[in-house]
């Protein structure tokens, strides 16, 4: 099971997280501070595998985001690092090859992707039309409220008028 | 608004307080707006733990828009299900979440089966009517419901394994279609058919069939199949792989599958990435525990993780390395972990590592005063981390000596424990566990053979004490333990006076904040200024491993009891079936037996017994003993000095009292010293060598080359490593320098064989080849061991192939450029030479290997003989090379 997603820059900022494990705010503070020590140091050569806590940290570069995943002891690490680029390949894919930026500006994107993908900390779907398919159908229903709305305040600023 | 909530996860992400915001998120839930709504869900789950005090106000909410007609208005609910509902509101919404299980939809299908998944991890209680579902939803049509219904079926088969085993088959079957490449192609991940729903599908078959041989059966064609075709290049199969060794190390094992196992292991240990070689050794640390005799062939590999600068590579390499220690390596392996544990500095893995050293040297130690070496660098280095347990262990293991019943191998046990600490003791900061075994031993024997005086042990004791004066644990254990001494000493006879700082010591401790030190100091007085025979009851020598049996039922005070209801008082009525009047003779008869109790645990030092005994004290010797206790409790200073040893006892006491005499170290069955190994590496490795050397000699007509290269392996490693890892790998994996030795000298022999075998096979197509091919090619053959000939392309590498065809056959002409005329004298001449002086062979071929790494593995993988002759039997055969006649031998000794 995966306990946590951490995306992090290399400068040590904070991208984007998710929790399925309960973690209060201060410890998930002090994960991040431990985490992002041990991990933005590590040289490139070196394996994508930290033991934490009893626990270990699978993570991946992508330019100079580090996708960081949480896993038990007895996970399939090698499993989890394709997880990671599945994540990315569906990002990539949805924003045309994704860049940190992306993230930034619209990272409750990545969210509803992320959730797409995890659920309560397990892999739901391994096949990225799938995904793409429900993103995009919310993207419409967002995109159908949206021009809805514009037209009924449209309506209402006519009839105010 | 959305804006709003936006910027407020953002702001949490980043690790400020956003609590004033929560409840406008859990409000925008409520929104009609699927775009509001949705946000609203987002930032909820991201804001709020289970146990937040306003889930409360979004479980409506979420009952409403399960119930939704649009389906992205469920899923987002069924999302936030997940996160937000706690075992108390599961009720609330279970029913419906089971409702949604048959949806048109196939993604609320799928996260339906998820959130089910959810509920069971958090409360099994409230949905394990609810269990039989997932079985079903196996044969749903889509392939994503399936595979989601693969991780409640995997946490419930962890759980118990019996009730799922007639679904073996279907596991099987699915894993089967998956492989074969049924799922619609959007499943593929890299052109590999849906791999994480096999990594399941696996890790619930080595469930499944560990331990059951039936179940296990039917799995091994699956396995084997999926293994046959998994992509070594790419990450995802060398998942699938890693995933199918694990589950072949659980099941049932087969011995045909141990050895792909072992084939992929051997890969994943030499490729170059980390991440691989850290799989590899994992994987390694698995088989392993099936057959112990693979990880002989990985030595090499195993210890250039353990040098690799990545921490984490070498942290799987002690694990693995702890996984085989045996009595003849633990040296080696236990030096290495220490060395290894005083380098780090994160507490957590210190521990671990420090107890495992312990565990290590309790099970395996070859010698005494190795361990006492052992535990002390432990101590010294991770003292304050391990268990205190570990500590009283080393005590009473010190007590109690290693032999069954040798007393002087005991005694020198001590000396040396009392020797080392004495070395020790003036090191500053010492974890206060180690300091208080110091203390008890240096206490206990330190004055025994009689070697140090007892004013320097006492000395030494009180600059212990001095030293640490903050602790006061430590301070205790030095006063009782000076307290010992000294009355050894009197007790010997021998004059005695308190040395100065001693005195000064007791003074302090006398106005000691702690009642227990002040006690303790009053104790030691009182104590001093009794006469050496009282003395010598009190503490008598040697007396810490005598067995002490509890009377619980306090049988020898029925005398006194009997005495005391015949004098008018009440019979002691036990506390369960006291009434509420509880008067005040009761409480003090009550007390009598705490005093006793007390006085019964000091017991042990009344009575001497000249040997260690198994459990002879009975509880009949203690009335009687109990006599002088009696008497001497008129004495003052009795009652106290009964107090410090008993903080003591329970080290030698526990033990003992729990009725085992059973030794801490496991001596019995395991090989006691270091020289001798004990697996058998002599067997071993003539046996191999023997198998080499079939091998080769059923191979050697016709594939000369292979059969170069094959020798070469050993050797070019040799070489590649230098002579201080080599010693490491003898010395873990036992007896290895001979052996490679020995399958060098086998080699030249071979080597030879092959040279004239070549030189027959070549002279005899000589006549044929130079028909056909006049042009001399000689670097192909001649530079064998120079880079060139293998750089140049693909087709090189297949050279030795080909070019053996064209020795064989005329018709194909692809290589046979290669079998010149002049070949034959080259030939020899290059055999002759590699005979001479292998080592200038030797020292080409690392370049050789890491020019072209994507030959080695194939050439480095010690398969099974039968099995690689017949592969390449068949490539030869593919490329249309019929068996002549020049070479009878060879097929029918393949294949007959």
């Amino acid at each position: 099971m995966i306990h946590f997603v951490l995306l992090i820059s290399r400068q040590g900022k904070v991208r984007l997280t998710k929790w399925y494990s309960p973690y209060s705010q201060k410890e998930r503070s002090k994960v991040i501070r431990e985490l992002s020590g041990m991990i933005l140091t590590r040289g490139p050569k070196l394996c994508n595998f930290v033991e934490w806590r009893g626990f270990k940290v699978v993570y991946k570069r992508y330019a100079s985001l580090y996708f960081c995943m949480c896993i038990n002891q007895d996970d399939n690490e090698l499993e989890i690092l394709e997880i990671i680029h599945h994540f990315v390949e569906i990002l990539d894919r949805y924003f045309g090859s994704v860049c940190e930026l992306d993230l930034i500006f619209s990272f409750q994107k990545a969210y509803y992707m992320l959730d797409e993908i995890l659920i309560a900390g397990e892999l739901q779907e391994s096949s990225k039309k799938t995904v793409a398919r429900l993103v995009s159908a919310q993207d419409s229903l967002v995109e159908a409220a949206k021009e809805e709305a514009n037209s009924i305040s449209n309506i209402i600023a006519q009839a105010t008028k | 608004m959305k804006e709003y909530i936006i910027r407020l996860v953002y702001i949490e992400m980043l690790g400020h307080d956003a609590s004033f915001g929560y409840i406008h998120a859990v409000k925008m839930t409520h929104d009609d707006s699927l775009y509001l709504k949705r946000t609203g869900y987002l930032a909820v789950t991201l804001f709020l733990n289970e146990d937040h005090d306003l889930i409360i106000l979004i479980v409506n909410t979420i009952q409403k828009d399960l119930k939704s007609d649009n389906y992205l208005v469920v899923c987002a609910a069924l999302n936030a299900c997940c996160k937000l509902i706690n075992e108390e509101t599961i009720p609330a919404v279970v029913q419906q979440v089971v409702d949604l299980l048959g949806h048109a939809k196939e993604a609320v299908r799928k996260k339906a089966v998820m959130v089910l998944h959810r509920f069971f991890q958090k409360s099994p209680g409230s949905v394990n009517h609810l269990v039989s579902n997932f079985p079903k939803r196996l044969s749903d049509n889509d392939p994503g419901v399936m595979g989601a219904t693969l991780f409640p079926l995997y946490d419930l088969i962890t759980i118990d394994v019996n009730p799922y085993k007639d679904l073996v088959a279907s596991f099987v079957n699915i894993l089967k279609q998956v492989a074969e490449r049924r799922l619609p192609k959007t499943y593929d991940y890299h052109q590999t058919p849906a791999p994480f729903i096999q990594i399941k599908l696996l890790k619930i078959l080595a469930l499944l069939g560990s331990g059951d041989k039936k179940s296990s059966e039917q799995m091994y064609t699956v396995i084997g199949d999926i293994m046959r075709k998994s992509d070594t290049a790419s990450n995802i199969g060398n998942a699938i792989l890693y995933e199918c060794i694990c589950c072949i190390s659980s099941i049932q094992p087969s011995p045909k599958l141990l050895e792909t196992a072992a084939d992929a292991i051997a890969n994943f240990l030499k490729s170059d990435s980390h991440n691989l070689k850290y799989m590899g050794i994992d994987a390694l640390g698995r088989l392993i525990q099936i057959s112990p005799d693979i990880a002989e062939q990985h030595q090499l590999a195993v210890i250039d993780c353990l040098e690799d600068p990545d921490d984490t590579l070498k942290r799987k390499t002690f694990e693995l390395l702890y996984k085989m220690t045996k009595s003849s390596n633990v040296e080696v392996i236990v030096d290495r972990m220490i060395d290894y544990m005083i380098s780090i500095n994160d507490n957590h893995y210190k521990t671990e590592t420090a107890s495992r050293c312990v565990e290590l040297a309790e099970q395996f130690a070859p010698s005494n005063h190795w361990f006492i070496q052992t535990m002390n660098k432990v101590f010294q280095h991770a003292g304050d981390l391990v268990n205190p347990k570990v500590a009283h262990n080393l005590m009473r293991l010190i007590a109690e000596g290693f032999g069954e019943d040798d007393d002087t191998a005991d005694s020198q046990l001590r000396m040396s424990a009392v020797e080392s600490y004495l070395k020790i003791v003036d090191e500053p900061k010492l974890p206060s566990a180690f300091l208080q075994v110091i203390c008890w031993v240096l206490g206990e024997y330190g004055t025994a053979d009689g070697k140090y005086s007892a004013s320097y042990i006492s000395g030494k004791l009180c600059d212990v004490a001095e030293a640490h004066s903050s602790d006061d644990t430590v301070k205790a254990y030095a006063v009782t333990a000076l307290m010992k001494v000294y009355c050894f000493e009197k007790a010997a006879g021998r004059k005695t006076t308190l040395l100065p700082e001693c005195q000064s010591l007791l003074e302090e401790l006398s106005a000691s904040h702690s009642a227990d030190l002040q006690q303790r100091a009053y104790e030691f007085r009182a104590i001093l200024d009794l006469d050496a025979n009282a003395i010598e009851n009190i503490m008598p020598l040697d007396a810490s491993c005598e067995d002490i049996e509890i009377d619980t039922s306090l049988s020898f005070l029925d005398n006194y009891v009997q005495k005391a209801i015949e004098q008018g008082a009440e019979p002691y009525i036990p506390e369960n079936e006291r009434s509420g009047t509880l008067n005040i003779s009761k409480i003090r008869n009550h007390n009598a037996y705490e005093i006793s109790t007390h006085s019964l645990r000091f017991e042990a030092y009344e009575v001497p017994k000249p040997v260690v005994p198994a459990k002879i004290p009975s509880t009949v010797t203690y009335p009687t003993d109990l006599v002088p206790v009696t008497a001497t409790i008129s004495e003052p200073s009795y009652q106290p000095s009964v107090q410090p040893t008993w903080p003591l006892v329970p080290v030698s006491d526990a033990g003992s009292a729990l009725g085992s005499t059973e030794l801490k170290l496991r001596l019995d069955g395991v090989q006691k010293k270091w020289g001798k190994p004990t697996y058998s590496s002599g067997a071993s490795s003539s046996s191999t060598s023997n198998f080499e050397l079939d091998r080769n000699t059923v191979n050697g007509a016709t594939k000369p080359d292979t059969a170069i290269s094959k020798p070469r392996e050993p050797r070019q490693s040799h070489v590649e490593v230098s002579e201080e890892k080599q010693k490491l790998a003898a010395s873990l994996f036992g007896g290895t320098t001979s052996r490679s030795e020995r399958k060098q000298s086998g080699k030249v022999s071979r080597t030879t064989n092959h040279g004239e075998d070549k030189v027959q096979s070549a002279t005899v197509t000589v006549p044929i080849t130079t028909a056909a091919q006049a042009q001399p090619h000689p670097p192909d053959l001649l530079d064998l061991g120079e880079p060139v000939g293998y750089t140049s392309s693909y087709s090189s590498t297949v050279d030795p192939f080909k070019q053996l065809e064209g020795l064989l056959d005329l018709s194909q002409d692809v290589n046979a450029t290669a079998a010149g005329t002049s070949n034959g004298p080259d030939l020899m001449s290059l055999y002759s030479d590699a005979d001479t002086n292998g080592n200038s062979n030797q020292n080409l071929n690392p370049v050789n290997g890491s020019v072209n790494p994507s030959k080695k593995p194939a050439l480095l993988t010690k398969g099974p003989s039968l099995k690689d002759a017949l592969d390449k039997d068949a490539l030869v055969r593919q490329m249309g090379v019929n068996p002549t006649g020049q070479n009878p031998n060879l097929f029918s000794d393949l294949l007959g």
